[in-house]
């Protein structure tokens, strides 16, 4: 389950920070006051689009606007011929780009996921939309609409999102975001690099509050699970402790063969959540592509390993020690 | 007594059974030579699996002295009975007490693993494992082996430490004529072979003809047959 949730988590964030390298941009700027990473609706007056073309270097600038649409689903309204200009073209499995106001493009997870097609209907934000085409992943987002369309319906004309600006030399990048500040003082402004370091964990409290929970929840389900094993096994196996101890078995000698059994089984069940993780990461990848990527994320395997094994020692304390001072004649009575 | 390597003098032992007393012994004496197979005999409630717990280690006296192979075993602590267990007294029970999950070879590992006792068994003890006809079956589990093959296998555990006794409480009550026999042969054997000196409670008495010597339990006291 750690697992799982970790590689959710990194997974998503991995996903997110990919699309974003595929605009191909080289400078991205966001609203004034908000975070490097997290959904932003459209507050940046499109002027600004316009402004930050012309300045030197620069050899493209295009505004998206962002609206969500439930959860952390979101539906993003682009300049589609810039965009596709920017990124290096769409590639498309099937049909074409947007030509009419009330069609949508769509990627290939969200169409796998939701069973589209070209030609078939989606309703974003109570209307009705038109799949024109289904692209390959790793542009930006899984749903896009005309622009002028998307600021019209949520009232937002004339705003974006965030500016996506591309260079004609990437080696530009720093004096160019330094220009870019001097007049958009209160803007956060990242390099593409920059911002791709935010894409972790640690910079999203939420999640890293979140896999603490699942971390603490783990060691917690661990030790009661091990805890009820190990103490119905214990009163299972009273005799056989009886028999150990009429050998000349000592206390300490029970105890370490109960330790070790439970840190056996606690590797087996690492190893075991391990392959489960890979398990679970297909299932998200073949049954909701669009909602939900897993990684396998293999820094959190020993994390994984070190919370079980102390989650079983702590629940299999009580009970080996309880065995370990049983009364060698009343074990070897029990039936 | 020089040759004696158990000595029991004045043993008694009182039970706590609910808000009454059971005086399980009375004042016990008994020598019993090394190299000796000594045979009790008496009726349920007569003392003779007590004496047999108290001479295992398993249970402390009330009174009185117990002196096996010199050690007195009055004066020991638990740790000092459990050590006791190790090396100096094996047992033979009548449920076998095999540990299921262990092969044969493994049940009679874990014993002299418990002893501290590494490397290969020595040539007396795979002699025994010959006499015993449990030397080709050292991989088996104790469920595929009959009732009179896993009392041989406990017999060999009994004896893998070389211990002074062999403290064996009705090895044969589970087990038919056919069997029972086989395994009283081998208690012999081993008693005749190589000097074991042997303790066998039993309620059977052509189990107890066996025996060099039997003695009798009565009420907690001992009484020569």
């Amino acid at each position: 389950m750690m697992l799982t949730l970790v590689g959710v988590g990194e997974g998503m964030l991995a996903d997110q920070e990919s699309r974003t390298r595929g605009v191909g941009a080289d400078i991205i700027i966001r609203p004034a006051g908000s975070s490097a990473i997290g959904i932003t609706p459209p507050s940046i007056n499109e002027r600004l689009v316009t402004w930050a073309s012309e300045q030197k270097h620069v050899k493209l600038a295009t505004g998206v606007a962002i609206q969500p649409i439930g959860g952390v689903s979101t539906v993003h309204g682009v300049d589609y011929q810039t965009l596709a200009t920017m990124s290096g073209g769409f590639q498309y499995i099937s049909g074409a780009p947007f030509r009419e106001a009330q069609e949508a493009i769509i990627d290939e997870y969200y169409a796998k996921e939701k069973k589209l097609k070209v030609g078939s209907t989606i309703k974003i934000l109570n209307k009705d939309w038109i799949v024109s085409g289904i692209f390959r992943g790793g542009k930006l987002t899984r749903m896009m609409l005309p622009i002028r369309v998307l600021q019209d319906m949520t009232a937002n004309t004339g705003k974006v999102s965030v500016i996506y600006v591309k260079l004609d030399d990437s080696s530009h990048t720093q004096a160019v975001i330094d220009e870019f500040k001097k007049t958009l003082v209160d803007y956060p402004i990242y390099s593409m690099d920059e911002l791709a370091s935010q894409f972790s964990v640690n910079n999203v409290p939420e999640l890293k509050a979140f896999i603490g929970v699942v971390v603490t929840l783990s060691v917690l389900f661990g030790f009661l699970v091990v805890f009820l094993a190990m103490y119905t096994a214990i009163l299972e196996r009273t005799r056989e402790i009886g028999i150990l101890k009429a050998l000349g078995a000592s206390p300490g000698y029970v105890l370490g063969i109960l330790l070790r059994e439970t840190l056996l089984l606690a590797l087996l069940g690492s190893v075991a959540g391990i392959l489960m993780s890979y398990g679970t990461k297909w299932l998200l990848a073949t049954f909701i592509p669009a909602s939900m990527t897993q990684s396998i994320v293999y820094s959190w395997w020993p994390i994984a390993a070190g919370v079980t094994m102390l989650g079983a020692v702590l629940g299999v304390l009580y009970p080996a020690m309880k065995a370990a001072r049983q009364d060698a004649l009343e074990s070897l009575s029990y039936d | 007594m020089t040759d004696a390597i158990i000595e029991i003098r004045g043993l008694r032992k009182t039970f706590r059974s609910g808000e009454v007393d059971v005086h399980a012994l009375r004042g016990v004496d008994l020598a019993v030579k090394r190299g000796e197979f000594l045979a009790v005999v008496g009726p349920s409630g007569s003392g003779k699996s007590t004496l047999f717990h108290i001479l295992g280690g398993l249970t402390p006296a009330a009174a009185g002295s117990i002196v096996i192979d010199g050690k007195d075993l009055s004066h020991l602590s638990d740790v000092e009975r459990t050590n006791l267990r190790k090396t100096a007294v094996g047992f033979v029970f009548q449920k076998y007490n095999l540990l299921p999950t262990l092969t044969v070879g493994g049940n009679i590992e874990i014993a002299r693993d418990i002893a501290n006792r590494k490397g290969p068994f020595d040539a007396q003890f795979q002699e025994v494992l010959r006499v015993l006809g449990i030397d080709g079956k050292l991989d088996r589990k104790p469920r595929q082996l009959s009732g009179g093959e896993q009392q041989r296998v406990a017999i060999a555990r009994a004896v893998v430490n070389h211990p002074s006794i062999l403290l064996a409480d009705e090895p044969t009550g589970n087990l038919d004529t056919e069997n029972s026999n086989a395994v009283l042969d081998l208690l012999r054997n081993l008693n005749r072979k190589i000097g074991q000196t042997i303790l066998m409670i039993t309620h059977n008495p052509e189990a107890a003809a066996f025996a060099d010597r039997i003695v009798r339990m009565r009420d907690g006291h001992l009484e020569d047959a």
